[in-house]
């Protein structure tokens, strides 16, 4: 008798402390997860309060200047703008082509899985490292300098994976149903590609090209490496002009010997992440306004 | 009959002559060899890659030894000392705090989301790490010298300014939301049913997360953290801003030390004459660089793939 009391004691026992070590468990998950979002709320805040007094139209008209107070990102907005308006014109025809050829043209073939395969790695491969092929093919072996053709070209290689993953996605959530009506009404594949695959794919293939452009407009190593100059005194005019972006001047300024350049980073960075969270922004209204439209 | 002959591959078997259906047929075959110029290019690029680098390798290695390479321990290229080992030590020394910060985090998070969160919290949380995810890296090296730096120094006052554990620090940050949306894409994938029948034989939450959904799931886990550790390897501006410049062989967190990485940063970033030595340390730098994440990213690649057959 007094034995099964105490067996039923200790197993009493026993399951509160399972039920404890459960919900302690929970918490220590809660725990991990909060502070994630509490160190970015924290460095988010730091950012914000170190470059707020910088902020204003200034930063954004100013050219560069030795003293803190006068400078601004002007040439590096513009150039930042450039670039990214070249590599979105290069890598969006390219990668959306090369996603069309994958999923639509393609026969299910060793050749295609190697080229499957080939991109998935790209798009691990580090961003320095296209900067080393910039600068190896682009500026030496192409002679284009350290232009912005040679930085926008470099960008596009480290984008297109971006751009092709995501547009693959979206081709592969287009229904075969459409593609079949359209054969029916006696369409060719090309007709059927771009007048129904693609329209429908849109959505999907527009947050992949908003998601590439804001990679590239944040992309800082890959020029870098190829060599863009760290000093420009007027905003570029032409493809052939030397640049600077916006992320390179972050990097130099908080590199700076003075402090005041460190705040004048931070402010810098706050316009950097407003663009792209705009961005991101304009991403997820496509994926949401546009991706109700089109109903199977 | 005419509308398989359209839309078949070999406009050549079709009978019909009409003028504006030839042209049709023309533009048919040339849309798709324009296409697969297009996926061509990333052939090409990765051909590019490894042309490029090892070429200029190989003639780096025509001057320098291999041997003298791989297990100097001296890496100042000024002084002709080619050792890449004090390069490769910053590198692992950083990786390794960066996994130590992001992987139970990662990991902590990535359990709560699958198993714990209401939905609400998972559709706040998730587009905030997103936020995370797409923050440039230069940002994350600028908040490590002039955020992090100094609260480290406060309390290790020895450290150098820039230091590997800064460093450490924001690349853990960085590669959180790879660790995390990968890892709960996988924990969530495990069958329902698995889960039921740790409850109905009376299992906490706690026994059926850590002794069945997390084994269920280690595949997929372990190929996250794979990535994630390549991601930092090749991180590129934080670590150049964060972590110093002094190539050492160190295990001392808090000391100045430079990877491989920020060396490229550092030898591009200055004037260096096109076609000497010193400049084709980069390319043998970068080619290190190269097959190291390349083999992580293959390693996990095969390991996701197997994981999606066994649950789709």
């Amino acid at each position: 008798m007094t034995n099964l009391a105490a067996e039923q004691e200790l197993m009493a026992r026993y399951r509160q402390r399972k039920r404890l070590l459960s919900k302690l468990f929970g918490a220590v998950c809660l725990m991990a997860m909060i502070s994630c979002v509490a160190i970015l709320a924290f460095l988010l805040i730091s950012v914000l309060w170190r470059g707020f007094d910088y902020l204003g139209w200034d930063l954004i008209r100013n050219l560069p200047s030795r003293s803190a107070a006068k400078a601004g990102i002007w040439v590096y907005l513009i150039g930042s703008l450039w670039l990214i308006g070249l590599t979105t014109l290069f890598a969006v025809p390219l990668g959306v082509g090369a996603a069309l050829y994958l999923e639509e043209y393609a026969a299910e073939s060793r050749w295609k899985r190697i080229v499957q395969l080939n991109i998935a790695n790209l798009a691990g491969v580090p961003s320095i490292v296209y900067g080393l092929l910039g600068l190896g093919i682009f500026v030496y072996i192409l002679n284009l300098g350290q232009s912005i053709l040679a930085g926008a070209l470099t960008l596009t290689l480290v984008v297109l994976p971006i751009v092709i993953l995501a547009s693959q996605e979206a081709l592969r959530a287009v229904p075969g149903s459409i593609r079949q009506a359209s054969y029916a009404l006696g369409a060719t594949r090309w007709q059927t590609t771009w007048r129904q695959v693609l329209p429908a794919a849109m959505p999907g293939i527009m947050t992949g090209v908003i998601l590439a452009v804001s990679r590239a407009l944040g992309e800082a190593a890959p020029l870098v490496a190829m060599g863009a100059v760290q000093y420009v005194d007027r905003a570029p005019t032409s493809v052939w002009d030397t640049f600077s972006a916006l992320p390179l001047a972050i990097f130099y300024w908080a590199m700076h010997s003075k402090p005041e350049f460190h705040d004048l980073a931070a402010a810098a960075i706050i316009v950097l992440l407003v663009v792209l969270i705009s961005l991101n922004m304009v991403a997820a209204f496509v994926r949401y306004r546009f991706g109700k439209k089109v109903r199977w | 009959m005419s509308t398989t002959n359209i839309a078949s591959d070999n406009p050549r078997r079709s009978l019909v002559v009409d003028a504006a259906r030839l042209r049709r047929y023309r533009i048919e075959g040339m849309v798709r060899y324009v296409l697969m110029v297009c996926a061509g290019v990333s052939v090409l690029t990765t051909v590019g890659i490894v042309v490029l680098l090892l070429f200029e390798s190989l003639q780096f290695f025509g001057t320098v030894s291999i041997v003298e390479f791989v297990t100097g321990t001296q890496w100042a290229p000024q002084n002709q000392q080619y050792g890449i080992l004090p390069l490769l030590c910053g590198t692992l020394l950083v990786t390794a705090g960066a996994a130590l910060v992001a992987i139970p985090l990662g990991l902590g998070t990535a359990i709560y989301l699958s198993e714990y969160a209401t939905p609400w919290i998972r559709e706040t949380v998730k587009p905030a790490l997103e936020i995370l995810a797409g923050v440039p890296s230069v940002v994350f090296g600028y908040l490590a010298l002039i955020v992090i730096s100094p609260i480290i120094r406060d309390w290790v006052p020895n450290a150098d300014p820039a230091n590997a554990a800064c460093a450490a620090i924001v690349v853990g940050f960085m590669i959180l939301p790879t660790v995390i949306s990968l890892s709960e894409d996988v924990l969530r994938s495990v069958p329902r049913s698995l889960r039921e029948a740790g409850y109905a034989l009376g299992a906490t939450k706690f026994d059926v997360t850590v002794k069945v959904i997390v084994p269920a799931a280690m595949s997929g886990i372990v190929a996250s953290f794979l990535l994630a550790i390549s991601r930092a390897i090749g991180e590129t501006m934080a670590v150049t801003l964060a972590a110093g410049g002094t190539p050492r062989i160190t295990a001392n967190p808090f000391e100045s030390i430079q990877t491989m990485t920020a060396y490229i940063v550092e030898k591009t970033g200055g004037e260096n004459a096109h076609g000497t030595p010193e400049y084709r340390t980069i390319f043998a730098v970068g080619l290190t660089l190269f097959v190291s994440t390349m083999l992580l990213n293959l390693a996990a690649q095969a390991i996701l793939s197997r994981v999606r057959e066994k649950y789709e």
